[in-house]
């Protein structure tokens, strides 16, 4: 599986290098990694399946084995790469592998003039569908956080991949920043889930499930990324933003792949951890109001793209409802809604894109139904139209008969009678939707206002549709024989809740209430495609109230504008550019935080004085620093601290170490030269404005730095006592000359014992030495700028 | 720029016996006082005398290579005498010792915390030599310019007067706006 990933990554970036050298042929190369992955797939198919109809004495049936790869990461944070392929991944990676593949295809038809920047999509895009494979198929809670980023910033970067238009930008921040926050908050919660349970694996957590009492906040952070990523209500604002991506992006990422990210999440936990908490609650009502909202507004829609973002949502909606209960009859009606989404979402979208393509435009009023050779494409939109609306005896028909039909039975929870009247209206709204795309690409909604260009507009070539019919075939025949994935979405359910009974999936389950609820659907339906301009009116007039309230796109540009405001309103106040207040506060936070411990620590005073040679030394320091804090002059206050800097030399000839000496007398040599040397940009004379009350705090702060360092001296010193072996330079001093082959103890210290340190602190020097050049490098050019010149001698 | 024959006479004489005395410090580090890092302040020293007689030109004339070469190659020789024993298996750092006969020198003992110490002593003088080409460089018309915002002093008394009765800057701006 590590391997696949790898070939995803490799081709990726190998497309990226290439630039737009290999044109719209990148797709054809971008198509080998999906294949390679259906081939994987193909190979393992029955193990992973396995015979989920066969029942155990308990009457559990039991699905495949999964495939566990385990790749070493940081082991000592017990952080591995650990994927897991079972069914229910497998049925993932059939979306994003299958799906992806008849993308790459249909790209070629759909890229037929080409532009710059058009490669750098099937590379992104490849890259994009390796980090889904890595959502799908980690195991590892944070593996799958970070492959859930990557997809975040492959979108990113693919919905703005026409940097030069202005709204692709923006939508592409809009994405990123509601998905990336999402997947902050669901970091955190994974984290605590994961600590709390004992185990980062999924597939562990079944049996050991998390629990305590942060894990409920948990749960809503983990639902928080769940909901921004699959455009749930009131998060969705980015999606119908990022349908300015080219069609195949859209198809692949904003209706197939990346926005079930979620879904898949909220499935995979929800075995697990549906009871705890809000998260049922949640999951009902935020998938209820994206279930209505999003139908209601996919009617408004007139660009049938947007209809289709829309018409995302509401089915994303749908599919958290399903999955997100916890019961996994209704759950298993969820995966059956999965596939049949993906196939005919990707179907509607993929002929969008060649709509657009051929005629220049998807604006339902300029559309005027098509001419002779469209009868393939009129075909597929009016099946996937209907898949959509869940017409027997199509696949979208048996998904939502089996939710409805799972909900009417084993809905026994709260909320659950309320949740299936939202998933009848969601319905009737669905149909009515999808009746209008159909009438819309009929033409119906064409307006006289428009040249009537589509009639005229060229068929499409057959490879450009080919993708679209086979997931129209696709369609139709797992609608009329749905036996055919039965076994999968078995297997599926029994990878997410191995205690699970799962039952067949079937077209046709007798004369039930359900299907009476999918007749009412159709009526009701139909009725409001009949009545559709009345229904129009009172959309329009109902709506008229609810314009008042803020929306999302709008709340949106308010929350960035306000971090914006927040962000430059701090920075004025943290960010003075005053460097006394940036030091005091460095100095204060470096001296008091330190110091609070140690003077606990500050039992007794040392001897103070050791030799008599000492008092004259220590009066010099004491003197010159007195003189170098009051002196005005600054080159007298620089001889000031270099006569300290001797004298400490000197004191440390006195006690003995003379390495310490030579390096102390040659620094401060230097140091003396250098200040002089910068010395010359700054005025002869140390001149204070600032106010008078600044005065008592720089002193109080330059008395408690002072005092600090005494204290710390001597703390340092007294903890030497307490630690076992007495003192570590006798150590040092015994293994110079065998181990370090040197008598000078210190020099040994420095370039073989603590060898490495002091690779860093050149390594330091060098850094400073390339700062100090460029900083003043940089304001002696600011400082030619102004060329006054002076005439006069300044006289007092 | 005014040049001091005193100065100039005797930094060429002290100038070429820092470089030796620094020499010394670096080679016999390992068993006296000195090392790589006193070395290098020492013959830093030794630059900054270049650089009071004859300014930058001078510190440029005794060093052909440019400041950031010197950095560059000292840190390359310190890191790869850290990682040369990497290489052969052994642990970083790990050190070896030479021992050579030549006939009149009588045994000389080299230990590979030679070269480490080399590029220590490298890096110092890379650093001072940025340092002079970062602060040093400066042209005659530029240090006009820099002038004290304080009028000078006319006694002792006014040199060293207290904090409190010294006239801010403003106070003198505002003068010097008066006086123009």
């Amino acid at each position: 599986m590590i391997v696949l990933l790898l070939i995803h990554l490799l081709i990726g970036s190998a497309i990226l290098l290439s630039g737009d050298r290999w044109g719209r042929r990148a797709f054809a190369v971008a198509a080998v990694a999906p294949l390679a992955t259906l081939l994987w797939v193909a190979a393992r198919w029955s193990t992973i399946i396995g015979d989920p109809g066969v029942l155990d004495d308990e009457g559990h049936g039991s699905g495949g084995d999964a495939v566990f790869e385990t790749v070493g990461w940081i082991g000592g944070l017990d952080l591995d790469l650990t994927l897991r392929f079972d069914a229910f991944s497998l049925v993932m990676t059939l979306l994003v592998s299958g799906i992806g593949l008849l993308v790459c295809i249909y790209a070629i038809g759909y890229f037929s003039h080409i532009l710059p920047g058009q490669s750098r999509l099937a590379g992104l895009m490849t890259l994009f569908a390796g980090s889904m494979l890595g959502v799908v198929w980690a195991d590892h809670l944070i593996a799958l956080f970070i492959a859930w980023e990557l997809t975040s910033i492959t979108s990113y970067l693919l919905i703005g991949n026409d940097d030069r238009n202005p709204r692709a930008r923006s939508a592409a921040l809009q994405a990123i920043f509601i998905t990336g926050g999402g997947g902050l908050a669901l970091l955190l919660g994974l984290i605590i889930i994961g600590q709390s349970a004992g185990t980062y694996r999924l597939s562990e957590m079944v049996d050991s499930p998390p629990s305590g009492g942060a894990v409920g906040a948990a749960l809503v952070c983990i639902l928080l990324g769940a909901f921004t990523k699959s455009a749930q209500a009131p998060f969705g604002s980015w999606l119908p933003g990022a349908m300015v991506a080219p069609t195949p992006i859209s198809t692949y990422l904003h209706s197939a792949t990346m926005v079930k990210a979620g879904v898949y999440l909220v499935a995979r936990l929800s075995p697990i951890v549906a009871t705890i908490g809000d998260w049922r609650a949640l999951v009902l009502v935020v998938g209820s109001f994206t279930m209505i909202i999003g139908g209601l507004r996919a009617m408004r829609q007139r660009d049938l793209k947007l209809l289709l973002a829309y018409g995302t949502m509401s089915q994303l909606g749908f599919m958290m409802l399903l999955v997100g209960t916890g019961e996994y009859k209704i759950a298993q009606a969820g995966i059956v809604l999965l596939l049949a989404h993906g196939a005919f979402k990707a179907t509607l979208f993929m002929l969008v894109g060649v709509i657009d393509h051929q005629v220049g435009t998807r604006h339902i009023r300029e559309l005027h139904g098509f001419g002779d050779g469209w009868l393939p494409v009129k075909a597929m939109a009016v099946i996937g139209a209907a898949s959509m609306a869940g017409l027997p005896p199509l696949l979208g028909f048996v998904a939502k008969e089996k939710a409805i039909d799972t909900y009417l039975e084993y809905g026994d929870f709260t909320g659950a009678d309320a949740t299936i009247v939202v998933i009848v209206v969601g319905s009737i709204l669905t149909f009515a939707y999808s009746a209008r795309f159909v009438l819309g690409v009929f033409g119906v909604h064409g307006s006289t206002d428009n040249e009537v260009r589509s009639r005229a507009a060229p068929a499409p070539a057959w490879l450009f549709v080919a993708p679209a019919a086979v997931l129209t075939v696709l369609t139709v025949l797992l609608g009329v024989f749905p036996a055919i994935i039965s076994d999968l979405t078995e297997s599926a359910l029994l990878a997410l809740d191995p205690s699970s009974t799962p039952s067949t999936v079937k077209l046709w389950s007798g004369f039930n209430t359900a299907f009476v609820l999918s007749l009412m659907i159709i009526v009701i339906g139909t009725l409001l495609t009949v009545f559709r301009r009345p229904v129009a009116r009172v959309q329009t007039a109902a709506a008229q109230p609810l314009r008042r309230l803020p929306t999302t796109d709008g709340s949106f540009g308010f929350i960035i504008r306000a971090i914006d405001a927040v962000a430059r309103h701090v920075t004025r106040v943290v960010q003075n550019g005053s460097l006394p207040t940036y030091l005091l506060v460095i100095i204060s936070t470096a001296v008091l935080i330190p110091v609070i411990p140690m003077i606990a620590e500050f039992d007794r005073l040392p001897q103070w004085v050791e030799s008599p040679i000492q008092i004259p030394i220590v009066a010099i320091i004491i003197g010159s620093s007195i003189g170098a804090a009051l002196i005005h002059r600054r080159i007298a206050a620089i001889v000031m601290l270099g006569a300290v800097g001797f004298a400490m030399a000197a004191l440390y000839e006195a006690q003995g170490a003379p390495d310490l000496a030579l390096t102390q007398f040659a620094i401060e040599t230097l140091g003396t030269v250098l200040f002089v040397l910068v010395l010359r940009f700054l005025p002869t004379r140390f001149v204070d404005l600032a106010p008078a009350v600044v005065r008592p705090i720089r002193l109080a702060v330059s008395v408690m730095v002072g005092a600090a360092i005494f204290v710390f001296a001597i703390v340092s010193t007294n903890a030497r006592s307490d630690v076992a072996e007495e003192s570590i330079s006798t150590e040092m001093v015994e293994r110079a000359k065998p181990d370090g082959e040197g008598k000078n103890v210190v020099n040994v210290i420095l370039v073989d014992f603590r060898g490495v340190d002091t690779m860093g602190e050149i390594t330091v020097l060098l850094v400073a030495a390339v700062g100090a050049a460029a900083l003043a490098r940089g304001s002696r050019q600011y400082d030619r700028e102004p060329e006054v010149e002076r005439t006069e001698e300044p006289v007092a | 720029m005014r040049r001091s024959l005193i100065l100039d006479v005797s930094v060429r004489l002290l100038y070429p016996s820092i470089i030796v005395l620094s020499l010394y410090f670096l080679f016999s580090g390992h068993n006296q006082p000195g090392g790589g890092f006193v070395g290098g302040l020492a013959a830093s020293a030794a630059i900054s005398l270049r650089y009071v007689t004859g300014g930058i030109e001078s510190v440029r004339r005794s060093f052909r290579l440019q400041p950031w070469t010197i950095l560059g190659f000292g840190l390359a020789i310190s890191v790869g005498t850290a990682i040369f024993p990497m290489l052969l298996g052994g642990a970083i750092l790990e050190h070896g010792t030479l021992k050579l006969h030549p006939p009149v020198l009588g045994e000389i003992k080299a230990t590979s915390a030679l070269p480490f110490d080399i590029g220590v002593y490298l890096v110092v003088i890379g650093l001072v030599l940025m340092i002079f080409e970062a602060f040093g460089d400066d042209h005659d018309h530029e240090i006009d310019m820099i002038e004290s915002p304080t009028a000078p002093a006319r006694s002792i008394r006014e040199e060293y007067r207290p904090l409190s009765q010294h006239s801010p800057a403003s106070a003198w701006l505002r003068a010097e706006d008066d006086s123009t």
